[in-house]
């Protein structure tokens, strides 16, 4: 698997001028392994690349684990699906890593249609001293040979091997929007518009479905999931969202069909604010639990939400990403911006809150101190090393010298992908075709 | 980058979505035709809530106008306008309902159309050139100076065998002085389609004709506005207001109503808002347009 064909840089190393975006190279997921030393990123061409922390070297101490391309393999290849006459996306929807159970990594990577298992291997040892064959392969000429020798294994150069273990084909009819492993190690979901399904890690041609919300008539469909999470420790619960705000947190060990939910979590609607696309900007993009366990985070197109397990009525929570954009949403409707999808993540120690935006926008919330901040992922805007600069967008009133108007937002810049590292103040931010990681040198310990 | 939330171009838009998603790469996105379906909703129940709040407020003005006017417009065609109008399936004449009678007048008028169209509507053949699904038999009114002539459309839906009158504002192309025209959708099933003058309208060249055809809708007529009695009228109206909107205007009534409001969700979910009580006639076509057969869903799931 050629590492030297990836042309995506990261903001650590001097970037290329790219005039134009090949759709392929777009990215469309991005997550951080359950240590932060592995980042797999998926993209529109059905490509992972896998970044790997550089060990912290006493010899270059500036270099503090930067990220260097480790893997790059095709997952997924666009298909047909012949029977109905539809083209199947490569675009890799979701990557979820299990858990490292020895020395090989494995991760969930999934298309509308097919999840596929692969397994990262390392080889940076290979055989040398062979009998029979000599060092190119061929075999010697026996008469050459006059004594017996053990092979020994002698260091190479690393070789990341990836193959597929397991392909998890033809268990959805509609489009998987989200897979999520159980914290069991041996079982995970994944979710399309409809239904869930339930698979084991190791069987292939079999899944359960613990949830479908597939009305009997098509025509009386008022919702449809949008997002899934398996619940950070307990292996019995999940959630997930739908398209009109709502979240369903369902126990798997009420019922093996899980649409009865054990708890709703909807907050009514503010009537003051209903216009013609109230029930889009109320549909869930992204819905994740907190590290504790406790939280849970949803996205909708404005908002970003905090809602505690323990109460259903409304999120504890709300913070606003972009409401400049509420009067222009007709707009928004009219360009399909508004059916953008963004996604949210939960900083390691549930503190700090990421989500994107538009412009190369993205916005952090600190819950505890309740201040916000607004930064963005640009070339121009951000020499390595140099520090980000905090933005601004302003709404009318008073404009300050570096502030952004709302009518000069580019959006086609939009950041739907966020990543936040396990343990430390690193963010990886996907731009179109760009992938950003951001460290933050100055408080590297969580607080 | 403000745009007209017009609802008819909300419209158009909504359904120039759903038409391209059907060619679009990876197959139909259930979900985001499930979101453009509610704007969808949402943009034609406030276009219908205005429809219908213009057609009763005109009607308040006619009867305003009535009272403070004497009767000495006189009408050419006396065929309904007086009470006790005879119920004869053959007589088709023209309705005058504007001015030449009193408030009460009306009344019958409006009452007994329902029973002479119901009775003169052969059940199962429609109109040559009318919207799909419905027949039409309208009762053009003759001019009259100045007075905004309304008109009578009953409607027949093939599907349902409801029939439905509802009063059509709608000016003659004689009477068109007046400064506020309305204009009066003919190709339009039951609730007709007006929209204020000089409105904007996105052109919509001729899609939603593709989907039509291509539609599991059942049978779908042609698409051209109106019968015989009304082409002249309109085109004179619309070319002084919407010259381009004409084909367009039509194109979206017949989707409204084939569409419909699929999702039972969307339609128990009535409009909250019910600023006027429409007129009977009015709410009769209201509810069944609202609760019209869902090709929606059908539609999208089809593709």
């Amino acid at each position: 698997m050629g590492e030297d064909t990836d042309t995506r840089k990261i903001n650590h190393s001097f970037l290329r001028d790219h005039s134009y975006v090949t759709e392929a190279d777009i990215i469309s997921t991005v997550e951080f392994n359950h240590t932060g030393e592995l980042l797999a990123t998926g993209d529109k061409g059905g490509r992972v690349v896998i970044f790997q922390r550089e060990p912290e070297s006493k010899n270059a101490p500036h270099s503090q684990g930067e990220y260097d391309v480790y893997s790059t393999f095709q997952s997924h290849e666009p298909e047909f699906d012949y029977l109905k006459s539809l083209e199947i996306e490569e675009k890799i929807n979701k990557i979820k890593w299990l858990p490292q159970q020895n020395a090989a990594h494995s991760l969930l990577s999934t298309n509308d249609k097919t999840i596929k298992l692969w397994k990262i291997t390392e080889r940076d040892k290979r055989p040398e001293g062979y009998n029979l064959k000599d060092e190119e392969g061929k075999l010697k000429d026996l008469s050459t040979v006059t004594s017996l020798q053990v092979p020994v294994l002698k260091p190479m150069d690393l070789m990341v091997e990836v193959s597929p273990r397991r392909v998890f084909a033809n268990g959805h009819t509609y489009h998987i929007n989200s897979i999520s492993v159980n914290s069991d190690c041996e079982t995970y979901m994944s979710a399309d518009d409809l239904r869930i399904n339930l698979w084991h890690l190791a069987i292939t041609d079999r899944s359960f479905n613990i949830v479908d919300i597939k009305p009997a008539n098509m025509e009386d469909l008022t919702e449809v999931i949008t997002a899934s999470e398996f619940h950070p420790h307990h292996c019995n619960l999940f959630v997930y969202s739908s398209s009109k705000g709502s979240l369903r947190l369902c126990d798997m060990r009420a019922a093996a069909l899980c649409d009865k939910h054990s708890k709703l979590f909807e907050e009514p609607e503010d009537p003051s604010n209903r216009s013609f696309f109230s029930e889009i900007i109320s549909s869930v993009s992204d819905v994740k639990f907190s590290h504790s366990g406790r939280y849970m985070l949803t996205r909708d197109y404005l908002t970003v939400k905090v809602w505690d397990l323990n109460m259903e009525a409304r999120p504890v929570e709300t913070y606003q990403v972009h409401d400049y954009l509420r009067s222009k949403l007709c707009s928004l409707y009219e360009n399909d911006c508004i059916f953008d999808k963004f996604e949210c993540a939960w900083n390691g120690s549930d503190s700090v809150i990421m989500t994107g935006a538009y412009n190369n926008f993205f916005r952090m919330f600190d819950r505890n101190t309740k201040r916000d901040v607004t930064l963005e992922a640009s070339r121009e805007s951000s020499k390595p090393r140099a520090v980000l600069k905090p933005r601004r967008v302003c709404v009318g009133g008073k404009r300050r010298r570096d502030d952004i108007s709302v009518d000069s937002l580019d959006f086609t810049k939009k950041i739907l992908h966020t990543a936040w590292h396990p343990a430390e103040n690193i963010i990886a931010i996907a731009a179109t075709n760009n992938l950003y990681i951001f460290q933050d040198k100055v408080n590297s310990e969580m607080h | 980058m403000e745009c007209a939330l017009d609802a008819q171009s909300l419209i158009s838009i909504s359904l120039r979505k759903i038409h391209s998603s059907r060619t679009q790469r990876g197959g139909i996105k259930l979900h985001k035709n499930l979101l453009v379906s509610y704007v969808l909703r949402n943009a034609r129940q406030l276009y219908l809530s205005e429809r219908y709040a213009e057609l009763y407020r005109r009607q308040q003005q006619q009867q305003q106008q009535q009272q403070q006017q004497p009767p000495h417009h006189q009408h050419q065609h006396l065929a309904y306008a007086a009470p006790g109008m005879p119920a004869s399936a053959a007589d088709f004449g023209p309705l005058q309902l504007g001015g030449g009678g009193d408030a009460e007048a009306r009344e019958p008028a409006a009452r007994a159309a329902p029973q002479a169209a119901a009775a003169a509507s052969p059940p199962a053949s429609p109109a040559p050139a009318s919207s799909p699904g419905f027949y039409r038999g309208a009762y053009p009114a003759p001019s009259d100076f100045g007075v905004h002539c309304s008109s009578q459309t009953t409607v027949l839906d093939l599907d349902t065998h409801v029939v439905t009158t509802v009063e059509n504002g709608y000016l003659h192309q004689d009477c068109c002085a007046s400064a506020h025209c309305l204009c009066c959708g003919q190709g339009a099933p039951g609730p007709g389609l007006a929209s204020a003058a000089g409105c904007k309208r996105k052109y919509y060249p001729g899609q939603e004709e593709d989907d039509d055809d291509e539609e599991d809708a059942g049978d779908l007529g042609a698409e051209p506005p109106g019968g015989a009695p009304f082409a002249p009228c309109k085109r004179a109206r619309f070319e002084d207001f919407c010259p381009d909107s004409s084909p367009d205007a039509s194109n979206i009534s017949n989707l409204i109503s084939i569409f419909g409001s699929g999702f039972s969700g969307l339609v128990s979910r009535q409009p909250d808002s019910s600023e006027q009580p429409p007129p009977l006639n009015g709410q009769l076509c209201a509810k069944q347009a609202l609760a019209s057969l869902g090709a929606w869903t059908r539609a999208i799931v089809a593709f």
